[in-house]
């Protein structure tokens, strides 16, 4: 057990808790603070991937600005309550069945396939995964579809703004 | 750093699964979608793990524009969920069944 290995252990123990109380969970709001803990464990580890940048882009947007919009969200909604109807009495075992299964099926997939050369790999380059190796590559080959996805993000905020308009207003 | 790709593709494979158990046990539809964001936040981290194990850093593009999707989705579904709620004054995904046959 290297320090490396105890260490990436103790975060996939944390972040898979974290999912499991997100699901568990009975106030919406609870759920949302659970979810912010597990992509700021999943941020670390990109950080002991070698990657760096999307370590930051994952706090800022995804932890920051995404979660941010879920809360208001839920405050807005008083999504507190869960669910109000009647409970469908075979929902919750068939879908644990289900994602056992998923589990499994996975699991299988992993072993049988892990005689690959993936888990020797070489020694990493200078700078793998830094903001200035993934700008250089983000800018020039891939400078098309991030310019795409700037057209995305806008289609996305026009679309936002369409649907939550107030139409009774729209009159005067 | 000596972590074995397998075990973090394991890690990306059990939260995708716990992300998949959310979206089908709860009918809380922000809970259900914030399910749906813990399923690509999996893919993101094989994406990471195998960018590694590769020396390819065109995964941590793609990981990139799958944050950039996600936040488009996010807002655009969050904004659904708001008119859903001004209609039916709930957001029990059971209740959103006016297209059933």
């Amino acid at each position: 057990m290297t320090p490396d290995l105890i260490l990436f252990l103790v975060l996939a123990a944390l972040a898979v808790a974290t999912a499991v109380a997100m699901l568990a969970s009975q106030s919406a709001v609870y759920s949302a603070l659970f979810l912010v803990l597990n992509l700021v464990t999943v941020a670390v580890l990109y950080l002991l991937l070698n990657a760096a940048f999307i370590a930051m882009v994952q706090v800022t947007v995804y932890a920051g600005a995404i979660m941010v919009l879920f809360l208001f969200v839920i405050m807005l909604l008083g999504g507190q309550q869960a669910g109000s109807g009647p409970d469908l009495p075979w929902q919750r075992p068939v879908s644990l069945v289900l994602g056992a299964a998923l589990i499994g099926l996975m699991a299988y997939v992993l072993l049988a396939g892990s005689r690959g050369t993936l888990l020797t790999a070489a020694p990493l380059l200078e700078g793998f995964g830094s903001p200035q190796s993934v700008g250089r590559v983000l800018f020039s080959e891939y400078l098309i579809p991030f310019e795409a996805v700037s057209t995305l993000l806008l289609a996305a905020m026009v679309g936002a703004i369409v649907l939550t308009r107030d139409e009774r207003k729209e009159g005067r | 750093m000596n972590i074995p790709t397998n075990y973090v593709v394991a890690l990306s494979a059990v939260l995708f699964s716990l992300g998949v158990i959310g979206v089908l046990i709860r009918r809380n539809a922000i809970i259900a979608f914030m399910s749906v964001e813990l399923m690509l936040n999996a893919a993101n981290l094989a994406f990471i793990a195998y960018a590694r194990a590769l020396q390819q850093l065109s995964g941590h593009i793609f990981v990139f524009f799958i944050i950039a999707v996600a936040a488009a989705e996010v807002a655009v579904g969050l904004a659904l969920i708001v008119t859903i709620f001004k209609t039916k004054h709930s957001i029990d995904v059971d209740l959103v069944s006016s297209l059933k046959g």
